[in-house]
């Protein structure tokens, strides 16, 4: 019973993915499409931090978890390595949790 | 001709060393949450197989968390729904990454299937251009930790506590960032589109699900048809 849910998905995963150059193919899109989608990236990331700290209807935000991620955003704005930013983030998120409990 | 080939397969390849670079570090993160998705499924009874296999077909976090709540809760068809509809932004980013693949049809659509949401943004060079050897590459570290991750959680099943304890919710929207802040130094556009993709999926989270709401946020590209960069200005002609 759990496998044909699974495997829906999968499918549906794979076709979407497909979708833009199954339909597309070899045509190119225009300059404004172009530009467009020179600013998907960071729409989606911005969209993704936001959906990540706020949860469904915003019920899963965390004061400690958005230090923590402020954090990871200070020490890579002072040219720390992504993993040593994200790594101080983490440690000041568990920190605080620590203190608290 | 030979050096051209040469040298394009070079490129090629070290586009792939950069992509698989710069994709373990939200491998790392992928690899966290991973481990949670196996602890989850192992918790609801899924058993050890089903999630292991839903891992290394489908590689969709987003989706994979949806059914396995969502299931939980209701009727399979609206499970699978919630879970097709999560990820209908690969949709839109399977067309903007299209003019950046090469070969047919299907030739196109078997290198999109390396789509993941960091790896579209380290395999976007600027101006709407994306580098599918480093897509691919930055998907590779994140594949084989999200799988990896998902056979930890279901062998050790951590508690959802202890998780929490160690910060590990911290490792997902801190990377998002880490790849934005990198995003955001390439134009005043995209640092208009981010404030406006932030707003939109801010006041949607209200109303539906994360994945409608980060579905919502792409629309804040739109930004690029309507606000167009200033020309460089020009240096007044010489006279003497």
């Amino acid at each position: 019973m759990l496998w044909l849910p699974v495997l829906a998905v999968t499918a549906a995963n794979w076709a979407m993915k497909a979708g833009g150059p199954l339909v597309l193919g070899q045509r190119r899109l225009p300059p404004r499409a172009v530009n467009v989608i020179s600013l998907m990236a960071p729409a989606l990331l911005a969209g993704l931090i936001v959906i990540n700290l706020g949860g469904t209807s915003w019920s899963d935000v965390n004061w400690q978890q958005v230090l923590g991620v402020g954090a990871a955003g200070l020490a890579r704005t002072l040219r720390a390595p992504m993993l040593l930013a994200v790594g101080c983030g983490i440690a000041v998120t568990a920190l605080l949790r620590h203190l608290l409990t | 001709m030979g050096n051209l080939v040469l040298s394009r397969t070079r490129t090629s390849s070290g586009a792939l060393t950069d992509g698989m670079r710069l994709g373990a570090g939200p491998g790392a993160a992928t690899f966290v949450l991973g481990l949670a998705y196996g602890a989850a499924a192992s918790a609801a009874g899924w058993g050890g197989a089903v999630p292991l296999v839903f891992s290394v077909l489908a590689c969709s976090g987003s989706a994979q968390f949806t059914l396995l709540t969502t299931l939980a809760a209701g009727s399979a068809v609206a499970a699978v729904t919630a879970a097709v509809l999560i990820n209908a932004r690969y949709l839109v980013m399977s067309v903007a990454l299209n003019d950046s693949l090469h070969g047919g049809r299907l030739r196109r659509a078997m290198q999109a299937q390396a789509l993941l949401d960091a790896s579209f943004a380290v395999g976007h060079r600027g101006n709407g251009r994306f580098d599918i050897a480093r897509v691919i590459g930055a998907s590779i570290p994140q594949w084989a930790c999200w799988v990896g991750g998902t056979a930890v959680g279901l062998l050790a099943a951590p508690s959802a506590h202890l998780m929490h304890a160690l910060g590990a919710d911290v490792v997902f929207p801190a990377f998002f960032l880490m790849l934005a802040l990198d995003e955001l130094g390439k134009s005043q556009r995209a640092i208009v589109a981010a404030i406006v993709g932030a707003g939109i999926a801010a006041g949607l989270l209200f109303v539906t699900d994360p994945g409608n709401a980060l579905l919502g946020a792409t629309a804040a590209a739109l930004v690029g048809a309507v606000h167009r960069p200033r020309p460089p200005a020009q240096r007044p002609a010489r006279t003497s």
